[in-house]
């Protein structure tokens, strides 16, 4: 089995992120991290590898984004990929989801890969939505947010929280699958792991090499157009109470809700 | 002709708040629009008077597809069936996992621009510009679509439900194929609860406990301090700690748990991500208590104690004992 990881470099939750005005697009030139929610589907990916119901040949972290994304793919071989693709184009900043998605499964195709892994969510984006536009232009079965995931031959038993309780799916492989932050403890990279993984294999791969419709992607050709930016409406900041003696603290919580007729 | 087709989740014979939500929504800007809503309903055997009820909420005719139920990839056939028949400019979808992945999934079938999380959506110039908050909520995009049909995905909650149609809509079968890919997952088992079935829906003050409680016996502080308030009183739990067992499903706030919004909002060790946010936001009084001075939770509470629950809570539940009995 050929498992690709996609990944992709965040903003640290650590920096303040803000929205570059002339664009109305986020800035996102403070990037540094690898997506938190990715280490669970890095951690998966290694639990299939290590749990040895099917044999796993390669994982492949896979990303699209800015010359810092490489940081992204260092930090997901040091996690336990094998190697990794990048694809850097000036041709695709700026892609909605929908082109992002696009471009991503152009870059995947070339792996062939049964298994497509990513995080819920990113972290800063806040989508839950790029797995399913990638299995749409991969045409595989999809399913995202999932908790639980045992490996049979040829497919996966899947579990997953949905509207109105848990589900459990069975999918067949090839597949792109969502992971969530409850399918596992992600492990710490090792030091060795740290200081190898810039020696593992990254390739970078522009628009034309994986027959990407340039036409399809970057901002310009983006169906969705974010065309402004504004504050929501203000809201009034709450109290704050910081705990240095218990005891007061308390007193302040039990006349606050009195006051109000809480109790 | 700008008409917006509606999707519908519905179970058990019954349709989904938020899928009422945005058909409501749907009728609103189709008038607008000079266009129609009308809603779409996938499974197996959906009665015909459960369709017809979308009229109540401005649907002016209801599709209903058969196939299989629960997963988002039939739909994304089916719809694209449908917007492919009968000329549609948007497709709405109300908050929720689902409308997520059938929306993304439709985006990249159709070409289409998508926007979700999005709270308000306004006609303007004969289309739609979708609403979206960003960053944690500190900012707002709006969104315009480029595309021949928008796709619109909305925040839980944030569509409300109005009954202003004119009764039951007409109903039409859809056909559609399936797609192979679509055909590749199957539904095992659908809506399993997982731990006691416990009422938070109901309750005055809700005592909630997240990740921050460290392991599952801390819901102890919380169900004790709970019980201090007494009366109508309960504990509610984040998705994180549900999904890692530590407490019941049936008291799930947020994104697919429940909705809420009581008296009282004591959150305890729970950061505030967006997803148990729209669950809980509309609480009269939120207070919070996090050892994180910068979790996002203090953004919209009311009261915000930076702290050890560890040490606060007991403390606490004592002296709300205390005073009840003064």
């Amino acid at each position: 089995m050929k498992i690709c990881v996609l990944v992709k470099e965040v903003p640290d939750a650590a920096v303040e992120k803000r929205i570059d005005p002339s664009t109305g697009r986020m800035d996102r030139s403070g990037e540094k991290n690898l997506n938190p929610y990715d280490t669970h589907a890095i951690e998966a990916a290694m639990q299939i590898k290590e749990g040895g119901e099917v044999p796993v040949e390669e994982i492949v972290a896979v990303t699209m984004g800015p010359d810092s994304a490489v940081r992204a793919l260092h930090k997901a071989v040091s996690l336990g990929a094998d190697r990794s693709v990048h694809l850097s184009d000036p041709a695709v900043a700026g892609s909605d989801v929908a082109a992002t998605g696009y471009a991503l499964a152009k870059t995947l195709q070339r792996e062939s890969p049964d298994l497509v892994l990513l995080g819920q969510q990113s972290d800063d984006g806040e989508c839950y939505t790029i797995g399913a536009v990638v299995a749409e232009h991969l045409g595989m079965p999809s399913l995202t947010q999932v908790i639980k995931m045992d490996v049979e031959s040829e497919s996966l038993r899947c579990e997953r929280q949905a509207e109105y309780g848990y589900d459990t799916v069975q999918v067949k492989l090839p597949a792109v699958i969502s992971v969530g932050d409850a399918i596992n403890e992600p492990r710490y990279p090792s030091l060795k792991a740290i200081m190898g993984a810039k020696k593992k294999p990254l390739q970078t791969v522009t628009v034309g090499e994986v027959e990407i419709d340039p036409g399809k992607v970057g901002g310009e050709n983006s169906a969705a157009q974010w065309v402004a930016a504004k504050a929501p409406p203000a809201k009034a900041a709450g109290e704050i109470i910081e705990d240095e003696d218990t005891g007061e603290t308390v007193e302040k919580i039990v006349s606050w809700l009195d006051e109000r007729k809480l109790i | 002709m700008a008409n917006i087709l509606v999707y519908a989740l519905h179970y058990n014979g019954a349709i989904n708040k938020n899928s009422l939500g945005a058909v409501s929504e749907g009728a609103k800007l189709a008038a607008e629009l000079g266009g129609e809503a009308h809603a779409i309903l996938l499974g197996e055997n959906v009665p015909q008077d459960l369709a017809a009820s979308l009229g109540n909420y401005g649907a002016k005719k209801v599709l209903v597809a058969e196939g299989p139920e629960g997963l988002a990839q039939p739909l994304v056939d089916a719809m694209a069936k449908a917007i492919g028949d009968g000329g549609y400019s948007y497709a709405l979808f109300g908050g929720g996992l689902l409308g997520f992945e059938i929306g993304a999934g439709l985006a990249a079938r159709l070409g289409a621009g998508v926007a979700m999380e999005v709270t308000n959506v306004r006609a303007e110039g004969g289309e739609l510009i979708a609403e979206r908050p960003i960053l944690g909520d500190s900012a707002i995009s709006e969104i315009k679509y480029r595309s021949s049909v928008g796709i619109i995905i909305g925040r839980l909650n944030a569509f409300e439900i109005k009954e202003t149609g004119d009764g039951p809509a007409p109903v039409e079968q859809l056909s559609f194929e399936l797609s192979a890919h679509a055909g590749q997952a199957t539904m095992v088992t659908r809506g399993e609860q997982r731990g006691a079935d416990v009422d938070i829906e109901g309750a005055d003050i809700l005592v909630a406990g997240g990740r921050g409680l460290g392991k599952a016996e801390g819901f102890q502080l919380c169900e004790e301090l709970a019980a201090a308030f007494g009366g109508n009183s309960a504990v509610a739990a984040t998705r994180a700690v549900v999904d890692a067992g530590w407490y019941p499903y049936a008291a799930q706030i947020g994104q697919t748990g429940k909705t809420v919004s009581p008296k009282l909002y004591l959150a305890a060790g729970i950061s505030g991500a967006i997803q148990h946010k729209v669950g809980m936001q509309s609480s009269e009084n939120i207070v919070a208590i996090n050892k994180d001075a910068n979790a996002p939770i203090f953004e919209f509470s009311d009261l915000g104690v930076v702290g050890d629950l560890n040490k606060i809570l007991p403390k606490l539940t004592e002296a709300v004992k205390a005073k009840k009995d003064s």
